[in-house]
């Protein structure tokens, strides 16, 4: 008879993965125990040495490294290592020493293999690494909703259908008609196509209701070339979008068509009626209220909405990337709106400009915590001595007015109503060539916010060649990458949580975190200086991610972390600030470890290691010596 | 509370007795085939490094503090050495006591009458137990009861002594506190009191709470205390007559 050992197997029942298995499993895997102890400073696995037990800490914190002696995890009470050693070779992978003193039950290699047959739940827990644990925390916490899952791509029933711009309206009618649909996208072939910014040669699109009010309604010679009554400046939504986003663009520019693209070539058409049932009352109304308010005064009441509208989506389990598109598109409405007003009450403007937007707002990844970044680009015929006095008031109007509406100042005045960011189109092309081919690491530091930008009003075009620009100037300019991989590094993910403090890896504790700040900026810095390297002109993190993935410059599997620790890491955040907000507090970015369930504490922490070798990959891949390399 | 890393000491000035000439005794003179047996399984030398002494660390519950009035009713021991503790060889009996239970020591161990109706008198755990300790240096904390008790229940039922060296983690405990509250240590904790029992003394090296008056769980925690104890200020290259007795 062995005797039962109730401090043990009362510990190990309340740990993963111990805690998946029976009672009776733990009761004699407690038998089975060894116990060790071990002083501060003492190396308990050495590299190479073999390995023939589980490590799960019953008190105290143990350090785990790489092979280079660089700090790999930081793991206190109930946690366990080993594991990789026991799997591969019975050789010790990552070396552990004792940072405090501990108390460490050790469950013998045959034990642990039987643990490792029996049971699924251990097995997975112990065998994959953090990244694949966080692949399955972020499954569990998707409910499979129609609302967030689903893409616009999956609204596509058939291929897009494209004619000549110059067939007759007759022959476009016999075409539509043929592939029964509702509209046509015209093409221009004799399009010249630059060859870095290839964006197809679609110039526009006709409907059946253009049919309807420009040809019949006005006896329109049938024999007339269809691109003298199509509707041109498109706007298009990327193949990745979800149908939400597509919902709120239509409703933004008015139309019952949206052209898909695939990297800028269309792929199909949705239309209204595709979408129907995915609507979603509460934020189409509080764009349109965006829309109707007649003042600075009427916009400001909707900050309860705004609020409102984003802890409802939360409730509803939109994922991160669909609440962040929400919010941005309300943000832009915003901006649009005031900008109306603004031209109302100063008049026309005197030259072209187009209002754009940067940082979150433009990666369509803004909370609810957020301060505006803008800029303004004028047109090349601005002259200050004549327009500088219609402008400056514009934005200021814009700005304040923001204010007003929960996007605070920028503190780092990054801003239209900052004479410093009311540049020409010319003026910026130069600014950003000043920036790409002599990277200042100093300068960099604040820019790389205008590495998203986002053109929300007037020449929105502007803001797209100026985007295009940029992706074709990065691309190649291996120290500007290099430069800006540094400046990816500059804020490090907290490695360790420790029951109630967070233990910074410099070794200072702080009792909460700054999840944006140590979480997902870092994480979109890294997804920006790979994005510019491959020449991606996305501004969605998400997006970007998937141009790169597909670029096929990260080792295998490593895009997918990064697209799962930063859903993680933004859910938890958004969560929290939907808490925030419910519980009437001010929502802010800090979380406090304690109040975070194990859940989130556990797969933060394998979130935040995907982000720390993610930067280290960084180093490595643009070391600003390997000029030689191509991308 | 922690103790800080110190330099190494040595608790006791005068070694123990010399243990393995005492059982080389006792094996010629015991009556009881058993006991023979158990002493002829012999001991270690005296000089013996703690790195390379079995131990096992050994808890008993009983129906009050008086060895000659009172009795056993729960045995709980657990062989380790400086590197490892074996749960894998633990033991825990309940026993019946001769002296019937009286409900304050219920009170103190949550063992109960019903419990123990069926449990086997010790007589039948006797050879089990010499078993367990045969050869190994038992550590207990606070050895007068397991000392007395064990040589009482010897006396009673095989009407012969009982001896065996024990290392008393509380003896331990104290004189590591009396040799540094000679120096800057007394000014450090100035009067506050300082607390001997197993549960204070394991706090001070940050060892976990357990739930203590189980026979097995605080013969462990007895034996963790004690690897603690050795690895802050002593050394694993001490020889064991310093500490035994």
């Amino acid at each position: 008879m062995q005797a039962e050992q109730i401090e043990i197997a009362g510990f190990l029942s309340q740990y993963p993965p111990f805690s998946h298995l029976p009672q009776d499993t733990i009761n004699n895997l407690a038998q089975t125990v060894e116990v060790a102890y071990y002083r501060e400073g003492d190396q308990i696995l050495r590299f190479g040495d073999p390995i023939h037990d589980l490590f799960v800490i019953r008190t105290g914190v143990v350090e785990v490294y790489r092979r280079n002696g660089e700090l790999y995890n930081r793991l206190t009470e109930g946690e366990v290592f080993g594991q990789m050693g026991l799997l591969v070779k019975n050789q010790v992978r990552f070396p552990a020493t004792a940072v405090q003193d501990c108390l460490i039950y050790c469950i013998p290699e045959q034990y642990f293999e039987q643990l490792y047959t029996e049971f699924e739940e251990f097995a997975d827990f112990v065998a994959i690494e953090d990244s694949a644990r966080m692949r399955n925390a972020v499954a569990e916490q998707a409910n499979p909703n129609d609302m967030t899952t689903s893409k616009v791509k999956n609204l596509l029933h058939s291929e897009a259908v494209i004619a000549n711009r110059n067939i007759s309206i007759r022959h476009a009618a016999e075409l539509m008609d043929e592939n029964n649909v509702s509209y046509l996208l015209l093409e221009d072939p004799e399009l010249q196509l630059d060859e870095d910014s290839d964006d197809g040669r679609i110039v526009g699109i006709i409907t059946d209701s253009d049919f309807r009010s420009r040809v019949l309604a006005v006896g329109l010679d049938y024999q007339t070339e269809v691109g003298e009554v199509m509707t041109t400046g498109l706007s298009a939504l990327d193949h990745n979008a979800y149908v939400y986003e597509a919902m709120l663009m239509m409703l933004r520019n008015n139309t019952q068509h949206l052209p898909i693209v695939r990297k800028q070539r269309p792929i199909g058409v949705v239309s209204i009626a595709d979408i129907l049932h995915y609507e979603s009352q509460s934020s189409l109304l509080l764009v349109q209220s965006i829309f109707r308010a007649q003042n600075r005064e009427e916009l400001a009441q909707l900050v309860p909405q705004v609020q409102d509208c984003f802890v409802r989506m939360v409730n509803e389990d939109a994922n991160s990337h669909m609440i962040g598109s929400a919010m941005s598109v309300i943000g832009r409405s915003f901006k649009q709106r005031l900008l109306e007003l603004a031209e109302e009450l100063l008049g026309e403007p005197p030259v072209p400009y187009c209002f754009v937007a940067l940082g979150s707002m433009a990666r369509d990844e803004q909370l609810i915590v957020t301060d505006q970044d803008n800029a303004l680009i004028l047109d090349d015929a601005y002259q200050s001595d004549l327009h500088q006095g219609y402008f400056e008031q514009l934005a200021e109007f814009v700005c304040d007015g923001l204010n007003e509406c929960g996007y605070a100042h920028c503190s780092g005045g990054i801003m239209a109503s900052n004479p410093e960011w009311r540049m020409t189109l010319a003026q910026w092309e130069e600014c950003f060539s000043n920036w790409i081919d002599n990277p200042d690491p100093k300068a960099l530091l604040n820019c790389s916010i205008f590495f998203d930008l986002d053109g929300v009003w007037g020449r929105v075009d502007w803001a797209e060649q100026l985007k295009s620009f940029i992706a074709r100037r990065a691309r190649r300019n291996n120290r500007f990458l290099a430069s800006i991989a540094r400046n990816a590094l500059n804020r490090t993910p907290p490695l360790g949580f420790f029951k109630d403090f967070v233990m910074e890896k410099d070794g200072k504790h702080n009792n909460s975190i700054n999840l944006k700040r140590r979480g997902s900026a870092p994480l979109g810095d890294v997804i920006r200086v790979h994005a510019l390297a491959i020449g991606s002109r996305a501004q969605n993190s998400f997006e970007r991610l998937d141009e790169v993935i597909e670029a096929g410059i990260l080792p295998k599997g490593r895009g997918q972390d990064l697209r799962d620790s930063l859903e993680f890491i933004s859910m938890v955040r958004i969560r929290h600030q939907a808490i925030d907000i419910e519980s009437g507090n001010e929502p802010d970015n800090n979380i406090e470890p304690e109040t975070l369930s194990d859940f989130e504490r556990r797969h933060l922490k394998d979130a935040f290691q995907i982000l720390s070798n993610a930067q280290n990959f960084l180093k490595y891949r643009y070391h600003s010596n390997r000029s030689g390399e191509s991308l | 509370m922690k103790l800080r890393k110190l330099p190494a000491f040595f608790p006791f000035s005068q070694p123990g007795k010399d243990w393995q000439t005492e059982y080389q005794r006792c094996a010629e003179q015991a009556n009881d085939a058993k006991l023979k047996h158990f002493y002829q399984q012999g001991m270690i030398g005296g000089h013996t490094p703690l790195s390379e002494v079995p131990f096992v660390a050994l808890d008993l519950e009983t129906t009050g503090l008086d060895a000659q009035r009172d009795d056993i009713v729960s045995i709980g021991l657990i062989p380790f050495d400086m590197r490892r503790i074996y749960c894998q060889q633990a033991k825990h009996w309940l026993v019946r006591p001769l002296p019937p239970l009286n409900s304050e020591s219920v009170i103190i161990h949550g063992i109960t009458h019903s419990d123990i109706a069926d449990a086997p008198n010790l007589n039948q755990m006797i050879e089990p137990l010499l078993e367990a300790l045969a050869g190994k240096v038992v550590v207990v904390h606070y050895k007068t009861i397991e000392r007395n008790f064990l040589a009482e229940a010897f006396k009673k039922r095989l009407h012969e002594e009982f001896r065996f060296p024990l290392v008393d983690t509380m003896e331990v405990e104290a004189n590591i506190h009396r040799q540094l509250s000679r120096s800057w240590w007394q000014n450090l904790l100035g009067k506050k009191s300082f607390s001997l029992r197993l549960a204070a003394s394991r706090q001070r090296y940050g060892l976990p709470h357990y739930q203590s008056h189980h026979a097995l769980v605080d013969a462990q925690a007895t034996a963790e205390l004690f690897m603690a104890q050795v690895r802050h200020h002593l050394s694993v290259d001490v020889a064991i007559d310093t500490l035994w007795r």
